[in-house]
């Protein structure tokens, strides 16, 4: 069919019924706004947890007495354990210096007083999974009937995890992501409600007109078309003004301020391009489809 | 009147109220344009809209539907628009039955059908021009033809002053106009009017039926749903009486109501009112 004519038909019908037009045009860029907003936050909040969680880690503990070879049999016998991501061997001194890092006065005094390095050889262990980072301990020292952790691979002198810190980090971090997934859920739901019931309205204001077409003998696509074409239409400029904003904010706002805090910089966001082209992408589609099945009703005269 | 446009004229064309007594035989040529066989239309919950109806019209014919308000005239229009579906019996158009007749294929139906309604039903926001060249853009009519066809119709109506106006920017009567050019601007072999003088005053109610007879000389047939008992017995056309939904009366040539004198109407006026024998059945 002519395409040119229905291009023509959707801009009469912009034109001359402006009002409910302009109504789902504003629609669709404030929801675009807010979800362009929100998507970056979404992410940057999973990716935090992500991190925090990625921390939980189990330290095996060396006997003092274990030579090279075997502490070279007890690295390959932890690697080959279920659940392990990676296997680091911190030696005594290491373990030392990292702990006077952190704690200066203490380690130093309390070195002095021992009149040596308390501390063990250590591997730290990083689990695949963090959530069942349990797994992994109760492999290496599996809990005797008496309640007491034995060491199951000869080398080992004590397994630990922090089991408190581990559980409230494991509990907390599972919460935030939840709860974002939920807000995004919801958020993306309401903003697509939103838009097409916007559209549906403009629409709506219309059905008249849609009757007496019907009734002059057009098809149901003769008369989809414009308005399909007017969606696309008012979805597109609405994700256009709402891209032009975010760019306009983030320029203005985000950028110079993530020069100066690196959490802002949260490294696994979305990358705008991609977010641009995405919002856009949602605005024209939901738009577009939401007036071709709102007219569906219209059309059954 | 442009005679030059109009096929098979008769002799001397008649004109308003000095129509013959008896009007030209319809020609009974084929198959009937419209052959509805016992149809029946019950409305949901129940209110009947047309009872065991049946009728036969034939090509070029002008048919008046009567009828008080209620009687079925808009039921039966709008069942040959297949607009609605009847509940039971079967309607026939140029012979073929609308139960055939797919949702798909509706659109073609009304493309061969024009429609003339009492509340005009333009599109508001197209000028005169547009709503007459749109049901010519809906055919997918090249737009040459549009350009050539739509100001000539709309010259024919008389309404070739008013292309680039609004429908909100005209009297009733110039917007019935608008609506029989965008009817008849592709020319259908029929022509469906529901009511179309029911908004008017008398004066323009005889332009507009004056413009349908000059469409129904063409060959086009006709059929009038009306009240205006004025028209129906000046034009002395064919006339189907309804009655709550049944076909009462069909006469070639007939009047909106059977003659009836002044005292006769006074029985039926007192009769209506209370205890006639023949009175309304409330």
């Amino acid at each position: 069919m002519p395409f040119g004519f229905f291009l023509k038909e959707a801009f009469r019908g912009l034109s001359r019924n402006s009002a409910p037009g302009l109504a789902a045009l504003l629609t669709v860029m404030l929801t675009a706004l807010v979800l362009g907003v929100f998507i970056p936050i979404v992410q940057a909040t999973t990716g935090t947890a992500n991190e925090v969680r990625g921390r939980v880690a189990v330290d095996v503990y060396v006997t003092s007495g274990a030579t090279a070879a075997e502490r070279e049999q007890l690295r390959q016998a932890i690697e080959r354990t279920a659940n392990v991501r990676s296997v680091d061997f911190i030696s005594k001194a290491e373990g030392l210096r990292e702990a006077k890092q952190k704690n200066p006065g203490a380690f130093a005094e309390g070195t002095e007083l021992l009149g040596g390095n308390p501390l063990p050889d250590t591997f730290r262990v990083l689990p695949e999974d963090p959530d069942r980072v349990g797994a992994i301990v109760d492999r290496l020292a599996p809990r005797e009937p008496s309640g007491e952790r034995v060491p199951s691979l000869a080398g080992i002198d004590e397994v630990r995890n922090k089991e408190s810190d581990t559980d409230k980090i494991l509990s907390a971090t599972g919460l935030v992501k939840i709860l974002t997934a939920g807000l995004a859920a919801l958020l993306i739901f309401a903003s697509v409600a939103l838009v097409a019931n916007t559209i549906r309205l403009s629409v709506f204001s219309r059905r008249r007109e849609v009757e007496v077409m019907k009734l002059v003998g057009a098809t149901n696509w003769f008369i989809r078309w414009p308005f399909v074409i007017e969606g696309i239409f008012v979805g597109f400029m609405g994700g256009v003004l709402a891209v032009l904003l975010l760019t306009i904010a983030k320029e203005t706002f985000i950028d110079p301020l993530s020069e100066r805090f690196e959490l802002l910089a949260a490294p696994e966001t979305i990358d705008f391009p991609l977010l641009i082209v995405l919002l856009l992408v949602a605005c024209v589609a939901v738009s577009a489809v939401g007036s071709a099945i709102t007219l569906r009703r219209f059309l059954r005269v | 009147m442009t005679t030059t446009r109009l096929r098979s004229l008769p002799a001397r064309a008649p004109s308003g109220a000095t129509l013959p007594a008896t009007p030209p035989a319809p020609r009974q040529t084929g198959a009937p344009v419209v052959e509805l066989r016992d149809v029946s239309k019950i409305y949901g919950g129940g209110s009947v809209g047309l009872e065991q109806a049946s009728m036969k019209i034939s090509r070029g014919e002008f048919v008046f539907l009567v009828g008080a308000t209620g009687c079925g005239k808009s039921t039966c229009i709008r069942l040959l628009m297949k607009e609605l579906e009847p509940s039971a019996g079967s309607i026939l158009i140029a012979g073929k039955d609308l139960d055939d007749v797919g949702p798909k294929q509706v659109a073609l139906l009304r493309r061969n059908i024009g429609t003339v309604f009492q509340d005009y039903k333009l599109l508001p926001n197209r000028t005169v021009y547009d709503n007459v060249a749109y049901s010519l853009q809906v055919i997918g009519e090249p737009r040459q033809e549009i350009r050539r066809k739509v100001p000539d119709i709309l010259r024919l109506v008389g309404l070739s002053t008013k292309l680039h106006n609004f429908p909100d920017q005209l009297s009733g009567g110039e917007q019935q106009r608008v609506s029989i050019a965008r009817a008849f601007v592709n020319h259908p072999p029929l022509l469906l009017a529901d009511e179309p003088t029911g908004n008017l005053d008398p004066e323009t109610s005889i332009g507009i039926m004056q413009l349908i007879y000059r469409i129904n000389r063409t060959g086009t047939t006709v059929i009038v749903a009306t009240h205006d008992k004025e028209m129906v017995d000046k034009m002395r056309r064919r006339v189907i009486e309804l009655r709550e939904g049944r076909i009462v009366r069909d006469e070639l040539s007939g009047l909106y109501r059977p003659d009836e004198s002044t005292t006769e109407f006074a029985v039926r006026l007192r009769g209506e009112m209370g205890v006639g024998a023949e009175g309304h059945p409330n």
